[in-house]
């Protein structure tokens, strides 16, 4: 491997400090960092290891009725954080259902929202990729791309952002805490992840420097628990990023739905909120009508970036299907495999 | 290396006999705390560590690397490359036998594959060693690659598999199609797939003067020694191979391919020992693969439904400087009775690493192609596809007409059936749904494997102490020879397995054939059956020639071996302990050796194959089009089970590999570049736990007098056979979507 140096700063202003330099990257869980360096697509000269910062690591509720949950809680802890359960079951279900549950021991909050794309060509140093080198080209426009991006991408990027987690907290409104340079700041998650146009090499708003120490669900995200699901259809039942998946998250007042979220996974290089089909849902009865109505909005301005149109029919199917389940009621206890459109199947091993 | 100590077996039931005893893995504990020695667990005094660079186009010639900046890096001691590295003895492009593959080992700067060594970097850590192969930072000058089964023109092949022609007819085929009252003609298509064994291919090498010693995970200890003698141009018993446990070889460590090799030319080229490891995605290309084909198969039926013609014509690619054809199209030989059979096989050249043996090579991917076409011919007589299949059943070999020297298939299907409840089964399709409202499908395969033998010795002796070793140099993969050889070898001594000291793993001891073909178990075995029914002559020469002993002249009666003793075989209660007799004889031991080998005339008179009937149930959402497989029942007929838990493991091995062939597995290659853009666990799909459902496997009883003296037919490779054909069929029983291009994927379903 590349010699690198190796920090554990004491506090958030000395990791800020350290990772603003040039070549310098945080290092949390390393769940995907380790695999970038050893596969040669990630070279820094120096990681800033930021698990031994104090305080990064709690479940907070606040006093608004939001929850602050610090960037280095693991997502397994957070999944399993019985109250966390209990008011976000879909972001629950999402992180159960995300990676195999060794990593989800190990992978950070903060880490989580930051993992690359598993595009192969940008995997591939070999290949020519945008995002990796940018300027260089794409080679996953014309390759083995059935599993790309449909919506927001461009000539020189169509990968996909791969997090399951993000896609149920940006349908909620997710906030994100940010140390920087300039002190902190917060931004929403759907401000977080970049969209390719020209410059596919920047994945997120985060400049030098800055850290994640937190992501913030605003109060109103607990008006949904009651009906909330995450769907994810994938290669197999673990251990596999999502073909397509949606978080869908409902208020039914009086048979009416008073407030809907709907955000998309795997389909972009960002968690895709479908504010268009939120809107279309909004006041509706909560009947299979609408939730196709809502589906066909959301893809509306999809269009397939190669071997990849039926995910845009895929995504319909998804998004109809994940409003179906989330109208019928959260589940008393988390599905034995997650998210999974076999969630109900008895006897199930437990993914 | 410690010698190797086998913890003993719990107190398991006895019934006088260790075969057929479900002894656990007697190796079970080492592995379960780490103490198991793989080779690359290796680390001898002074160790430096290899490191391979492999190339990243599929075609051209490498035309720089930097090997100063290389060599500048710290800890990097030496840089192995075709213009500084060991001369070998022979040219690796010359194939001395037919086991000989061409390897790639630094002989010139062209590059006929991705992922193909073009040098070597070696260092003091294995850190170093990765940075050095990555500075090299090679330049090429770059061909088109040829990618895929229409890469170009194609061509028969001289010979498919090992040695089998290309192409077999026996009736008219076109005949009976034409009188056919019901055809079907469908193509199917399978991906290329790598073994992923668990544990990369290793090699830790030590030289010592003209003295070789490797650890090294081999499936074929006494061929590895052969090739690494001719291409080192060294005498074999200057070579100890060391190779007690693999970590799955599945065929691809069964023959020497270029990277070990490497790293004995590393540990040559600086004096030290050795240790080349593969990355994971190094094992995409020098290693062996399977090779994807394109199947077409036509077949015929009477107005009964019985077949009038089975015509299986495979397409299949091997690499552009070497030959191995998967002989897909042969898995129509034997099992479905038609008056008229034909098969063929065609292949383009690609530019690939050349495909090799991998689990049930032809078997497999074939099987999943007959196996869909004979339900496709099912339906169109509208005949349940487990009755179509006892229909045609075939009694005699249908390509030979020769007899089968056993198989109790019909009871396969019949007890496979009835645990299954198959009896339920709707005729149509996308017909059953469950409480939720998925779709359930159920499909049925059938299994196939050849019972095959190859060469194999043994070393048995009876000590003073009454106790035996047995010694021969076999290969555990895992699937249980510590366990499993060492029951025969009980056996064959009349001695409690606790009482035999076993010995395998080592190139030292009597060659025990390759690991592969099913066919240890009944090779080695054999080979032990013999050495110490060898072994208990001479002792029981000893006994009945001398007038002290209660045996004496015997000779005729005869005697009998067990627990430790000798007894007349007209009289037990006449008899002696093996101890008794050695120390009136003045003996620290008797020893003998013994063979097993295949019976030429055997083979003449008979067919000989295991067989099983797999059945799958699998449940597919109607709108997303995501399939699991809820339930998978395989009855086997193999033979005499050595030892009935370690079998069961192997067909469930095999039985999840045949769904992960039907649902998972895909080597996706770029179509330009021809490099494989998922050559990691994480995005080579293979089932996880979670998609594995209950299984439940059946043997069922079969005694074989012909395949060998044990009656064994092995277990390796059948699981993959029928389960693979058994999902997909279950998958159109659900949906009634045939789909015709595996992996199945979601795509497909989403109608």
């Amino acid at each position: 491997m590349k010699p690198f140096d190796y920090v554990r700063p004491a506090t958030v202003a000395e990791a800020v400090a350290a990772a603003a330099q040039p070549g310098a990257t945080y290092l949390a869980a390393g769940t995907n960092l380790l695999d970038l360096m050893k596969g040669g697509v990630s070279r820094p000269d120096l990681l800033v290891d930021v698990t031994h910062l104090k305080g990064l690591d709690r479940i907070e509720p606040l006093a608004d009725g939001g929850l602050r949950i610090g960037a280095l809680v693991r997502n397994a802890d957070l999944a399993h954080d019985e109250d966390f359960a209990r008011s976000y079951p879909a972001v629950a279900e999402a992180l159960l259902s995300g990676a195999s549950a060794q990593l989800r021991n190990a992978a950070t909050v903060g880490g989580n929202l930051l993992q690359r794309t598993r595009c192969a060509y940008f995997y591939d140093t070999a290949s020519r990729c945008n995002k990796r080198e940018a300027g260089s080209g794409c080679d996953a426009r014309d390759g083995e791309n059935r599993t790309h991006a449909v919506l927001g991408w461009s000539e020189s990027c169509i990968a996909t952002h791969p997090s399951d987690f993000c896609v149920p907290l940006v349908a909620l409104d997710a906030i994100v805490e940010i140390e920087g340079r300039k002190g902190r700041r917060e931004i929403a998650l759907d401000g977080l992840h970049r969209l390719p146009a020209d410059t596919p090499e920047r994945d997120s708003a985060l400049e030098p420097g800055d850290l994640i120490v937190a992501v913030r669900l605003p109060p109103a995200a607990r008006g949904f628990a009651a009906h909330a699901r995450y769907l994810k259809v994938r290669e197999r039942t673990s251990y596999a990023f999502a073909v397509v998946s949606a978080a869908a998250a409902l208020q039914i007042e009086n048979g009416r739905i008073k407030e809907a979220r709907l955000a998309l996974g795997g389909v972009a290089a960002k968690p895709w909120r479908a504010r268009g089909a939120e809107d279309v849902l909004k006041g509706a009865a909560p009947d299979a009508a609408v939730f196709q109505q809502a589906a066909q909005r959301a893809l509306t301005e999809a269009k397939p970036s190669g071997d990849n149109a039926f995910k845009i029919e895929l995504a319909r199917r998804i998004v109809a299907r994940a409003l179906t389940l989330a109208a019928a009621g959260t589940p008393a206890r988390m599905p034995a495999l997650p998210a999974s459109p076999f969630a109900s199947t008895s006897g199930a091993i437990h993914a | 290396m410690p010698e190797l100590s086998l913890t003993s077996a719990p107190a398991h039931l006895r019934h006088g006999s260790n075969i057929g005893q479900p002894l656990t893995r007697r190796d079970g504990i080492l592995k379960v705390k780490g103490q198991a020695t793989y080779a690359a667990d290796n680390h001898p005094a002074g160790m430096l560590f290899a490191v391979m660079a492999v190339s990243s186009i599929a075609r051209g010639r490498v035309t720089s690397l930097d090997v100063d900046a290389a060599k500048r890096h710290p800890g990097v001691v030496d840089v192995m490359t075709p213009d500084r590295r060991p001369q070998l003895a022979i040219d690796p492009e010359i194939k001395t036998n037919p086991f000989v593959f061409r390897i790639e080992v630094l002989q010139s700067d062209e590059v006929r594959y991705a992922n193909q060594p073009i040098a070597v970097v070696i260092a003091v850590t294995l850190e170093a060693a990765t940075e050095g192969a990555a500075l090299l930072a090679p330049r090429y000058e770059t061909l088109s690659a040829r990618v895929g089964l229409d890469a170009g023109d194609s061509f028969v092949p001289p010979v498919v598999g090992v040695g089998n022609p290309a192409e077999n007819h026996r009736g008219d085929v076109e005949a009976g199609l034409a009188s056919a009252e019901k055809r079907i003609e469908a193509t199917y298509e399978t991906p290329p797939q790598y073994h992923n064994a668990m544990e990369p291919h290793a090699i830790v090498a030590v030289w010592d003067g003209d003295s070789l010693s490797i650890d090294m995970p081999t499936q074929g200890l006494m061929l590895s020694v052969a090739r690494i003698a001719e291409l080192f141009g060294i005498a074999p018993d200057k070579i100890r191979i060391r190779s007690p446990f693999l970590g799955g070889g599945f065929g691809s460590k069964g023959l020497m391919a270029g990277p070990p090799v490497l790293g004995i030319m590393a540990a040559k080229l600086v004096g030290k020992p050795v240790k080349l490891v593969l990355r994971r995605e190094q094992m995409y290309g020098p290693v062996g693969h399977r090779a994807p084909t394109r199947q077409r198969l036509r077949m015929g039926t009477d107005g009964e439904g019985r077949l009038t013609a089975l015509d299986h014509h495979a397409r299949t690619v091997s690499s552009t400087f070497d030959d191995f054809y998967e002989p897909a199209a042969d898995a129509s030989h034997t099992l479905y009775a038609s008056p008229a059979i034909r098969t063929s096989h065609d292949a383009v050249r690609v530019d690939t690493g050349t495909p090799l043996f991998m689990r049930a090579p032809g078997e497999a991917t074939g099987s999943i192609a007959l196996e869909s076409a004979i339900d496709e011919m099912a339906w169109a007589c509208g005949i349940d596809p487990l009755a179509f299949r006892l229909k045609n059943y075939a009694e005699v070999e249908p390509i030979t007409g020769k007899p089968f020297s056993s198989k109790a298939l019909r009871a396969c299907y019949e007890q496979g059936a009835a645990r299954f409840g198959w009896a339920r089964r709707s005729l149509q399709p996308r017909q059953m749904r469950d409480d939720a409202g998925l779709l359930v499908g159920w499909g049925i395969g059938t299994a196939t494997f050849p019972a095959l033998m190859f060469q194999a010795e043994a070393r048995a002796a009876i000590r003073r102490d009454g106790s035996g070793a047995m010694e021969i140099g076999a290969h555990d993969m895992g699937q249980g020879a510590w366990t499993a050889l060492a029951q025969i070898a009980a056996d064959g001594l009349g001695l409690d397995i606790d009482r035999v000291a076993f010995k395998a793993g080592t190139s030292d001891l009597p060659d025990a054939g390759i690991a592969g073909g099913s066919a240890h178990t009944a090779t080695a075995g054999a080979a032990i059956h013999s050495a110490g029914a060898a072994v208990i002559a001479k002792l029981a020469d000893l006994a009945t020639n001398d007038e002290r002993s209660p045996l004496f002249g015997a000779g005729n009666a005869g005697v009998i071996a067990r627990d430790g003793r000798l007894f007349r075989r007209d009289d037990e209660s006449r008899g002696e302990s093996y101890a008794e007799i050695l120390a009136r004889a003045g003996l620290a031991e008797v020893e003998a050796r013994g063979t097993g080998a295949p019976n030429p005339a055997a083979m003449e008179e008979y067919a000989m194959h295991a067989h099983g009937a797999v059945f799958a149930e699998v449940k597919v959402d109607p709108e997303l089009g995501q399939i699991r497989v809820t339930r998978m029942v395989g009855a086997f007929a193999a033979g005499r089970i050595v030892n009935p838990h370690l079998v069961k493991s192997q067909l469930f091995g095999g039985m999840i590999w045949g769904m992960s062939f039907a649902l998972h597995e895909e080597a996706i290659t770029d179509r330009r570049s021809g490099r494989i853009m998922n050559a990691n666990l994480g995005e080579y799909h293979i089932p996880v736990n979670a998609d594995v459902p209950p299984l439940d496997v059946i043997t069922v009883e079969e005694h074989d007098p012909h395949v060998n003296a044990l009656g064994i037919k092995g277990v390796g490779e059948i699981g993959i056979t029928g389960s693979a054909g058994a999902v997909a069929n279950a998958v159109w029983h659900a949906t009634g979507v045939r789909v015709r291009r595996f992996p199945i994927k979601i795509e497909e379903l989403l109608t």
